[in-house]
């Protein structure tokens, strides 16, 4: 299998096969908080894509360049949450500054951000699999579009909710674990698609 | 020092059940007990730690930058539960894989920090965050029990129904966890709606709360 197939495969993978909410259980704060509104979803999905793609690069720089010539590989957790933290913040004061528009659109997103286990878990999950610097962004893109696909999919299926009659005490988040629940069965249908 | 602020932590202010915290790891690891009761207690350490070291430096600690301070001593002492372990207990290091490094962004412990230690004095934040710790730890076990008893028939290893129960096998996959917790937090709903509790909102407003405390890290870090 040539390089290049290989990571169509770990694309396709990221998304579908093990997509990082309903298989890895990562990031599910956010999935649940705001997938009330497809817009809003949207919004989120897209500041996910991109701070974990950044994320990929400058943690996997760091790991590779800093941690482990320095002998410091088991501080990573220390080190990539400050990254993560101080990324998301950079991102905001830049986009602010010269992308106006889409600071609008995406700002409000950004600080959520930080404290998305799916993010961290990223990084984390390229080191701890061994892959090299364009792997690590291939599954971050990857994981990033699967988070937004779960959850624009959630939100779609959330806002039909709303006219619902759903018994009270099932209403809210409950009715939503049991709906995404009922997504991860379909997701279960991609396993396989990959060969091992 | 109440009793009070242990036992919220249980079913009044259940962290997982009630106020929907920390949900990534509850769903997780929560497919065999022995995995539960191994991240509920490694969080309970990291949450009791966190808690008493930041009630102690609470008065140094500018508010601006109060987040990031937090973070690294969380931080800190995640990587204390990593590393010892990895060094004495590598089978469930292994079982439980990256959540141990994610307990870092588990909602529950920079919430009790943010909510609760950086106000409340260092007795009361230790029996606050073990009181939650244990509410947590409680919660996975509940979860778990009910997947590995029904995903494999077996409670801690040993064999539940006999050899002639056919596992459901859905129960350890993901949607079952997804599917539990959505109705063992219907259940506490219920249980509250009757009992008519008042002082705690719906989990719905606690979503919206912890967008707005985290909507403050904006300004603070």
């Amino acid at each position: 299998m040539s390089y290049g197939v290989q990571l169509i495969l770990l694309f396709i993978g990221a998304v579908l096969v093990n997509n990082f909410v309903l298989m890895r259980y990562l990031g599910l704060c956010p999935y649940l908080g705001v997938s009330k509104q497809t817009d809003s979803a949207f919004g989120m999905g897209m500041a996910v894509i991109f701070v974990m793609f950044l994320a990929a690069v400058v943690t996997w720089l760091i790991y590779h360049f800093i941690l482990v010539p320095l002998d410091l590989a088991w501080m990573r957790t220390i080190f990539f949450i400050l990254v993560i933290a101080s990324l998301v913040q950079t991102v905001e004061i830049i986009m602010q500054k010269s992308l106006p528009s889409l600071y609008r659109a995406l700002g409000i997103f950004l600080p959520l951000i930080t404290t998305n286990c799916a993010v961290l878990g990223v990084t984390v999950l390229n080191i701890d699999s061994g892959f090299d610097f364009f792997q690590s962004v291939v599954h971050a893109f990857g994981a990033g579009v699967g988070f937004t696909l779960a959850l624009l999919l959630m939100a779609g299926l959330r806002e039909r909710m709303e006219v619902g009659n759903v018994p009270k005490p099932l209403r809210g988040l409950p009715i939503a674990f049991i709906t995404a629940g009922l997504m991860s069965v379909a997701f279960l249908g991609f396993s396989g698609l990959i060969p091992e | 020092m109440s009793l009070k602020e242990f036992t919220k932590g249980f079913f009044r202010e259940n962290p997982v059940f009630v106020l929907a915290l920390g949900l990534c790891p509850t769903l997780a690891v929560s497919s065999l007990v022995e995995k539960g009761l191994g991240m509920g207690l490694a969080a309970t350490f990291v949450l009791v730690c966190s808690n008493v070291i930041i009630s102690l430096v609470r008065k140094l600690v500018p508010k601006r930058i109060r987040i990031p301070i937090f973070i690294v001593i969380i931080a800190t002492f995640v990587v204390i539960v990593e590393l010892a372990l990895k060094a004495y207990l590598p089978p469930l290091s292994e079982a439980l894989g990256i959540f141990i490094p994610l307990i870092v962004v588990n909602c529950i412990i920079l919430g009790r920090a943010e909510a609760y230690a950086q106000k409340n004095s260092v007795g009361r934040s230790f029996m606050d965050g073990l009181g939650m710790g244990l509410g947590f730890t409680y919660a996975l076990f509940i979860i778990a029990t009910i997947r590995e008893v029904l995903g494999f028939g077996t409670f801690l290893g040993f064999s539940v129904f006999g050899s002639d129960f056919e596992p459901a096998t859905i129960m350890i996959l993901s949607p079952g966890a997804f599917i539990t917790i959505g109705l063992m937090m219907g259940y506490f709903n219920w249980r509250r709606r009757r009992k008519k509790l008042k002082g705690v909102g719906a989990p719905d407003d606690i979503l919206a709360e912890r967008e707005r405390l985290t909507a403050a890290t904006k300004e603070a870090a």
